[in-house]
């Protein structure tokens, strides 16, 4: 377990920026505790300091997970954002997508948002914005990239993608055991 | 006093004698039977003869009543047999006479012995071999002889009177770009003691290898050029190499505190300084605030298509509710509008040039626009 160094800090930040912006500020300085960011076996856990401070008791090969994970680091250096994220990106997105009840399920499994599914979007949404996807009774379902900004959302066809599915909360039951 | 005996006692007595004889031979052939066995052996289980190294191996139980009656002369006897079955079978093979004594040629053995010393290890690779083996280099036999031109002979490669012989030269040409004031035989003196210790070096280092003992990095072994990096660590290890480990050493006036040199990282501790590492965050993100343009040209530029559509909408609403009357009002200037707004807008980054980009995205605005 070890903080974060500062290349890897400026990755971590860069990607949850593209979905929450500058709340990230929110995240670090909270005022009802310390809360802080750990890499533990390459990957980034949100955790308060007082359990950490107990975590940093457990061996390496004993810990699991403490806190939230965030996401991982992968080989390459790539910071990936796990679906475990949702509950402190959900309240601090900037830029949100509502999906009709008819297409909840088929992004729960996985699958890219269409236009035929596209309930709401927040306005000047641009092309490629890290987006959290709600359904039409504001439950936060995952996030995503937009596909199209909002203007283009409006002309394209039916047919084509609006939202590029990277995580939802069905993976906590079809991706259980690599989550932690 | 010698009595005539009558002619038939005397061969009767003679009879006796030879009968007598006979017996005794009879007796002494029995003797000499029982005093040697026979030659057949009678056994439930064949033994496993191996004739190369002697050997008989008897698979069969032992009969414990004898056993435990008489055990030396059973085993014994055993051992008789199984010896007697085993000069059966060499008697059997090809015999030569060699000086007065018959011989057999024994056959290749069939038992397997175990080793006597441990397997030998496999020798490890130098760095040459590994490198050949990759590549798939075939090692080249030269020869020990070679022509030489001066002596008009085949001379030996290397050695005594070898060919091409350096140190025999007695005039050396010194080369056009050289010091005048240079000893050229002393530079190649100089050469020929380099090549040998690189070599040496080169060698122990194959050895370090194998033993697994610490090997010297390339950076710290001298070369002709050495590169940037090089230079930076042999800096760097240079200043390190002193009996307080560097501490004290002074940094020269322009020297940059090399950030990552050895091969450890070293992180921050788990438990730190939790406010500085918040405002080490806070300042990271700060930076990429700064970084990212305050004005995002494609949000400018979505914007005012939106503005476009919204006004063409509008246009073609009015355009239906006032059919019956003639639309009045002076022509409205599309881009002008746009222009307007943008400037507005685009209060902190220069409105004139976002103007300039203004009219021309109008212009697209316009197009689009009609193309729908």
């Amino acid at each position: 377990m070890r903080p974060l160094t500062e290349d890897e800090t400026r990755t971590f930040f860069e990607k949850l920026s593209k979905y929450i912006g500058e709340n990230i500020r929110l995240l670090i300085d909270r005022p009802d505790g310390t809360y802080c960011f750990r890499l533990h076996k390459d990957r980034v856990y949100y955790v308060s300091e007082h359990i950490m401070k107990r975590a940093a008791n457990v061996s390496r090969e004993n810990l699991i997970s403490m806190g939230t994970c965030f996401g991982k680091f992968t080989k390459t250096g790539k910071f990936r954002l796990h679906i475990t994220a949702l509950d402190f990106l959900a309240p601090y997105a900037k830029y949100k997508i509502w999906v009709k009840p008819g297409a909840e399920q088929t992004f729960l499994y996985g699958n890219h948002i269409l236009k035929s599914g596209l309930g709401r979007i927040t306005e000047s949404t641009s092309q490629y914005q890290g987006v959290v996807v709600y359904s039409m009774s504001d439950i936060p379902l995952g996030f995503g990239v937009a596909a199209k900004s909002t203007q283009e959302c409006r002309r394209t066809d039916p047919m084509s993608i609006v939202c590029f599915h990277q995580a939802d909360i069905g993976e906590y039951i079809r991706a259980e055991d690599t989550l932690t | 006093m010698v009595a005539l005996f009558p002619l038939k006692s005397v061969i009767i007595i003679i009879i006796i004698i030879m009968a007598t004889v006979e017996d005794v031979l009879e007796s002494v052939t029995q003797s000499q039977a029982s005093k040697y066995k026979t030659i057949e052996v009678q056994k439930d289980i064949e033994p496993q003869l191996d004739l190369g190294n002697l050997l008989t191996v008897d698979q069969n139980p032992l009969d414990l009543k004898k056993l435990r009656g008489d055990k030396e002369a059973y085993l014994k006897s055993q051992a008789r047999d199984n010896t007697q079955l085993l000069f059966n079978a060499i008697w059997k093979l090809p015999t030569e006479r060699v000086e007065e004594a018959i011989c057999v040629k024994l056959p290749e053995t069939t038992t397997v012995l175990p080793r006597e010393k441990p397997i030998p290890k496999a020798k490890l690779q130098t760095k040459w071999e590994q490198y050949a083996l990759l590549k798939g280099i075939q090692k080249r036999k030269k020869g020990r002889m070679v022509w030489d031109e001066e002596a008009k002979d085949w001379r030996p490669r290397w050695g005594y009177k070898r060919a091409n012989d350096e140190t025999k030269d007695w005039v050396i040409e010194v080369p056009g770009n050289a010091d005048p004031n240079e000893d050229q035989f002393e530079k190649r003196m100089k050469a020929k003691k380099e090549r040998v210790a690189k070599n040496e070096l080169q060698r122990l280092r194959n050895i370090a290898r194998g033993t697994k003992s610490k090997v010297p990095g390339v950076g710290l072994t001298p070369t002709e050029k050495p590169s940037k990096e090089e230079v930076g660590l042999a800096l760097h290890l240079a200043k390190k190499s002193t009996a307080s480990l560097g501490k004290f050493t002074e940094k020269l006036p322009k020297e940059k505190e090399a950030k990552h040199v050895g091969k450890k990282r070293k992180f921050e501790p788990a438990i730190g300084d939790f406010k500085k590492e918040k405002e080490q965050q806070l300042n990271i993100i700060n930076v990429m605030e700064n970084k990212k343009p305050k004005m995002d040209i494609t949000k400018a530029v979505n914007r005012v298509m939106t503005e476009v559509d919204q006004e063409a909408s509008s246009d073609d609403r009015r355009k239906r509710a006032g059919k019956v009357k003639n639309r009045r009002g002076p022509p409205r200037k599309k881009g002008s509008g746009g222009f307007g707004k943008k400037g507005k807008a685009g209060k902190g980054k220069g409105a004139k040039g976002m103007g300039g980009k203004g009219k021309g995205m109008g212009g697209k605005g316009k197009g689009k626009g009609k193309g729908r």
